[in-house]
């Protein structure tokens, strides 16, 4: 069996508008600072991947303007997912599995400020029957809000309680961007956008970029002392149709928990990605964290959410706690579609 | 590597340049019930599914395996999206098999499609990006000066491509899921329209409506059926778009990976070796461009050869048996067409396309400028 693990992570301070940097901008400098923390280049790197959205950036082939910002010259192997590059890291480590490949590169890119992304991603529904609808991704996840408080699970002050914790807890984030201290209140006294969200329950959106770089047993312990290894990753999927689903839990969060080992021992910090702040208590109870577990210290979404690569960076994040010793063992999570179809689960620990 | 990988179901839709009839869950469902009821399967005995298509612009829904769930039965389970332009189909294919060899999974259905009949995809290729000169031209105005600097480094003869185009039609007359069914004389191609000199409007892949799947398993399930299509070998490369010097007649992506996937196969003479191959032609003179990259001649004599019918049925270097890309083109799912055809060719279940005896073959997708290559080769026998 190999084991890998995350032995370097780097991304791109979150910002509202990242007005100049095309792709290959992007994922130059978080590519290579991520590679430069372990002494690596492209030449080093046994395989690539990366995981962007067209419909996000607003062109075809988005991600064919991004190997330009790789040294992909003399070529690599190289593969991209149209999902959160938190994907992209699933089939990294799985093709590091094999064991004739050291090394991997993970990336992605996500530029929010070029549209209406709340529109664009109505573009995920079901093209025949709902799409026409115009179901927006707030007004989706209003409607999983409103059945977290018809079945009385929350109340609307949780809500506003976990944004004010994520936007404090983001104040030590310098890649954060929406941070503070709110006040649930003044929170609940918004008028509502889509009922029951009001605009501080809902992410912000963000332009930014991370990388991550992996490796394989001996190597990774080359490369630094203290390996992030990943001893559990899954993902699973719930059907598309909101109709036939229980928005109150997420049961594919439950089983990629459960397969990835979430409740096999103690967990020291969570990174979630909750674009919507009612989305927290669902996560929560699917994968079973304990009370002592520390939530999204960074701010998770609610602080900064660059569509694509949100979902990679709660992997860095909770990575990141393991690599420099805060944490002993960290559980990262990315979501994709609406109120939460998709999950992945990955279980990371010190030595 | 834990595990081997074989290939026990296989299915296609009947392409079409439209299938009104389905929606993109019933395209999909379509070609993927044909490979699940040739392996003796249903949904339920499915661990992952691995869906490839490319740009969601073509069909205008982002992200489609979110949409594509319900249908492909994988609620419950992984369903991962893969986009590599248009090598998707085989890159799809590859991380589908390294599930399998990793030992994460133990039976997987991929699955790619296309829907150009509810896309216009000339419209997606050809997008206004700021700073750069807008390629109004489609796939065809980009690729037709590479063709023209291959005939003249060369000297090619400049019937080649018309060569290719009617060999691939009268393949395609023998594959009954090809979109174009149709018998053209060499002086009925060199009569058609030229569109983007030297391509004529019949040395064209037409536009389709299609999907592909196939079921892959460990040596475990592989005794399901008598005939599995074992992979020897998987390789993907990918090289810049622009750099100095970069050669897009002959590309080193592309000698790379097929270099790679023959190490892996233990082939060090392909053209002796690999018995027929499915190779993405989607403008005749690609056939030769990729004879040469591909390394079953030395550069110069892919036209000679195929001037020479030795790339015919008959010849000693069979390809696109199938009809190929220039019969059928679903884009996305045109690579893992060129992986199916190969692998139905080593299984012995290529009907009327069979090349007898084939126990050896070569699936190849390539994608974007010629920047992305996906290729693997498979067997009839265990490895």
């Amino acid at each position: 069996m190999v084991d890998v693990a995350i032995v370097a992570f780097a991304q791109l301070p979150s910002v509202r508008c990242n007005p100049v940097a095309d792709e290959a901008e992007l994922v130059q400098p978080v590519t290579k600072a991520a590679m430069d923390a372990v002494g690596l280049t492209q030449s080093d790197i046994g395989f690539t991947c990366s995981g962007s959205c067209d419909y996000l950036v607003g062109r075809p082939f988005s991600f064919v303007a991004a190997v330009d910002g790789l040294q992909a010259c003399p070529p690599i192997r190289e593969s991209h997912v149209e999902m959160d590059g938190a994907w992209a890291l699933y089939e990294a480590f799985v093709r590091l599995l094999h064991g004739d490949l050291d090394t991997a590169l993970v990336f992605s890119f996500g530029k929010c400020s070029v549209g209406p992304v709340p529109d664009i991603l109505n573009v995920q529904n079901d093209p025949y029957c709902v799409q026409s609808l115009g179901l927006d991704s707030i007004s989706a996840a209003a409607l999983q809000a409103r059945a977290l408080l018809d079945a009385g699970k929350a109340t609307e002050r949780d809500f506003a309680e976990i944004a004010v914790r994520c936007r404090r807890d983001a104040k030590d984030n310098p890649n954060a961007h929406l941070k503070g201290d709110f006040d649930v209140d003044a929170i609940l006294a918004e008028p509502y956008i889509s009922s029951p969200l009001r605009k501080s329950l809902c992410s912000p959106l963000s332009d930014a970029a991370a990388a991550i770089v992996l490796a394989t047993g001996d190597k990774a312990r080359a490369l630094v002392d203290r390996p992030a290894w990943i001893r559990g990753i899954d993902h699973r999927v719930e059907p598309h149709s909101l109709g036939a689903r229980d928005l109150t839990v997420s049961p594919s969060t439950l089983i990629a928990a459960e397969r990835a080992g979430v409740g096999r021992d103690k967990v020291d910090v969570a990174e979630l990605y909750a674009p919507f702040a009612p989305q927290e208590i669902i996560l929560r109870e699917a994968l079973g964290l304990p009370g002592e577990a520390a939530v999204n210290p960074s701010g998770g979404a609610l602080a900064a959410n660059s569509v694509m690569t949100a979902g990679l960076i709660r992997l860095g994040e909770a990575a990141q706690r393991v690599l420099d010793g805060r944490a002993d063992r960290a559980v990262g999570h990315a979501t994709s579609g609406a109120c939460l179809q998709q999950n992945l689960v990955a279980v990371m620990e010190g030595e | 590597m834990a595990e081997r990988c074989a290939v026990i179901g296989i299915g296609q839709t009947h392409h079409k340049e439209s299938r009104p009839d389905l929606s993109l869950a019933g395209l999909v469902r379509e070609a993927a019930l044909r490979a699940l009821e040739e392996a003796e399967m249903t949904f339920a005995d499915i661990d992952a599914v691995v869906l490839g298509t490319a740009p969601d612009m073509f069909e205008g829904v982002a992200m489609p395996e979110l949409y594509l769930a319900d249908a492909l039965g994988a609620a419950g389970k992984p369903i991962f999206r893969v986009h590599t332009a248009g090598s998707v189909g085989g890159s799809t294919t590859i991380v589908a098999t390294h599930l399998v060899q990793a030992g994460v999974h133990q039976k997987v259905l991929t699955v790619a499609f296309e829907k150009q009949s509810e896309a216009n995809a000339m419209w997606a290729l050809s997008p206004a990006i700021p700073f750069q000169p807008q390629l109004v031209a489609g796939a065809g105005g980009y690729f037709a000066p590479l063709m023209r600097s291959y005939i003249r480094r060369h000297d090619a003869h400049p019937d080649t491509g018309c060569v290719v185009a009617v060999k691939d039609r009268d393949n395609g007359l023998l594959n009954p899921y090809a979109h174009l069914h149709l018998h053209q004389t060499l002086d009925e191609v060199r009569a058609s329209p030229m569109l983007w000199d030297p391509i004529r409007y019949s040395e064209t892949c037409p536009s389709s409506d299609g999907a592909c799947a196939m079921v892959l398993v460990n040596d475990a399930n592989a005794a399901r059926v008598d005939n599995p299509a074992w992979v020897l070998g998987t390789s993907v490369r990918t090289e810049r778009t622009f750099f100095a010097g970069r050669d897009q007649v002959n590309p080193v992506a592309g000698r790379q990976c097929a270099k790679d996937v023959y190490d892996q196969a233990g082939i060090t003479n392909p053209l002796r070796e690999i018995d027929c191959a499915e190779v993405y032609v989607p403008f005749s003179w690609f056939e030769p461009m990729w004879l040469e990259n591909l390394g079953f001649c030395e550069p110069g004599e892919g036209w000679k050869m195929t001037m020479d019918g030795k790339t015919r049925r008959d010849g000693v270097c069979p390809f696109n048996m199938s009809g190929g890309v220039m019969c059928t083109n679903p884009i996305g799912a045109s690579g893992m067409i060129r992986f199916a055809e190969a692998a139905r060719q080593v299984r012995g279940t290529a009907d009327a396309h069979q090349i007898d005896g084939a126990r050896r073959a070569l699936g190849h997708a390539y994608g974007g400028g010629s920047q992305f290559f996906a290729m693997w080769v498979v067997g009839s026998e265990r490895p």
